[in-house]
């Protein structure tokens, strides 16, 4: 199968088999008018199978949520159809309306027009935390419903 | 401007400090009778909690200060459905500090964000109780004589009781703490304690279920209620609940400094039997409480002595 090779964009190879389609609605690729292309279940001689993306624009995309989803994706960042840059995403310090936290007794609960913050807490283990009740997110890349 | 939420937020240098100050404040109470004069303490209490209440509004009027709040939400403006963020701004106007108790985790966190004047954390849900922590650390340190080569047990309910996680992260800062913990088998330090903590620093602690066995080797006993409600079955409940009440027969190999402390309200715990051992110093914590919280205010509204 071919995709056209993209002139200045992005290629975020690597992602686990099958989670291509959660990557891309974490990332709101959706809300993009440019060309996005998910790839399923392609060959990887690492990993055997894999999905990538390819977005076709320098859009805003906030890819440092790429790292908390998934450390072991790589991000390639095409310019005049060359990769200027290869490498695997930093694990952002805050996510921003990205989790939703579970703590029943969290102050979000009844003041909903307060933003959902998760920083990060232990880099090693990947933790983050609720800024507000210090509730544990769910590990990275498990969904959080 | 400076806020306190978390016990953590303060260095062991910063409650060094402020137990010097209550010290002070303890050996003379003139000299800082009149040092918050002219300035306003705002309890905005949005669910009842009478002793921490009260020690507040003690500790800002005897520094000459005054005080003005609500006790319970529906005497807010909570009740029309105003925002913490709001209601945060808005007693910023009328007051020079705030200490604020809520039954949702993370509310006086949120009116730090907002408030212009320093919020104190009165205690949010399970989560924060800094002020009980300090009255527990300088009770510590009057009683004892010594934040270092301590002995603590605690009892009870240790897996949700937060005063005693609070507790465990405050004195590992000093040198030579060991900790006892007593517990029933469902009720024991969670892991972000155990293993946070305790491993992580590399501090002595051993896990037991019977208070008896480790009695003469404590020099504090720190209690703490067992609920019902925690226990899985009730026929659990009513086989361990007397195990982790006090009473003096329990005491009996006790080291005779040993200081038993609790964060309060009891209900039946402590045995009143022991109100009148000597090293029974729950009361003299809800003292030190009040202290503690008067040194606190003065700290972050930067008045000097």
């Amino acid at each position: 199968m071919n995709i056209d090779a993209i002139k200045n964009g992005y290629v975020i190879d690597h992602i686990s088999a099958g989670r291509g389609m959660e990557l891309y609605t974490l990332l709101g690729l959706d809300r993009l008018d440019c060309s996005v292309a998910i790839i399923k279940n392609a060959q990887s001689a690492k990993y055997g199978r894999k999905d990538i993306i390819k977005i076709d624009g320098e859009k805003d995309v906030n890819l440092d949520l790429i790292g908390y989803f998934d450390p072991n994706i790589t991000i390639n960042v095409i310019r005049d159809g060359e990769c200027i840059s290869k490498g695997r995403p930093e694990l952002p310090k805050r996510l921003v309306g990205v989790l939703t936290c579970k703590n029943p007794r969290c102050i979000t609960t009844t003041e909903q027009e307060l933003p959902q913050i998760f920083k990060l807490t232990d880099r090693e283990t990947r933790e983050y935390r609720c800024i507000y009740c210090e509730t544990k997110a769910p590990a990275a890349g498990k969904s959080n419903g | 401007m400076r806020s306190l939420i978390s016990i953590e937020e303060l260095s062991r240098d910063e409650i060094d400090s402020l137990i010097a100050t209550a010290n002070d404040i303890i050996e003379n109470p003139k000299k800082y009778g009149e040092l918050c004069r002219g300035k306003k303490l705002a309890t905005l209490f949005y669910e009842p909690s009478t002793r921490t209440r009260l020690s507040f509004e003690a500790a800002m009027y005897e520094l000459g200060g005054n005080v003005l709040g609500f006790s319970e939400a529906q005497s807010s403006s909570a009740a029309k459905g105003e925002s913490v963020a709001d209601t945060a701004r808005t007693v910023s106007c009328y007051a020079d500090i705030i200490a604020m108790r809520h039954p949702k985790e993370g509310a006086p966190y949120v009116a730090s964000q907002h408030a212009s004047v320093p919020v104190i954390n009165a205690g949010d849900g399970g989560h924060n109780h800094p002020t009980q922590t300090l009255a527990d650390l300088c009770t510590i340190s009057r009683e004892m004589g010594r934040m270092s080569d301590l002995t603590i047990g605690c009892c009870g309910d240790l897996k949700f009781g937060r005063t005693v996680h609070s507790l465990i992260a405050a004195m590992s800062r000093y040198e030579n703490v060991k900790f006892v913990l007593i517990s029933p088998e469902e009720l024991r330090v969670p892991s972000y304690v155990r293993h946070g903590i305790l491993e992580s620093g590399g501090i002595p602690y051993v896990e037991t279920r019977d208070i008896r066995e480790v009695m003469g080797e404590l020099d504090i006993l720190y209690m703490t209620r067992v609920q019902r409600e925690r226990f899985f079955s009730e026929e659990e409940y009513l086989r361990l609940k007397d195990s982790y009440i006090l009473t003096k027969d329990k005491l009996s190999g006790a080291k005779d400094s040993l200081c038993i402390m609790h964060p309060l309200p009891r209900v039946n715990e402590i045995s009143v039997e022991i109100d009148d051992d000597p090293r029974a110093c729950y009361f003299k914590q809800v003292l030190y409480g009040k202290y503690m919280r008067m040194a606190l205010i003065l700290m972050l509204l930067g008045v000097d002595a």
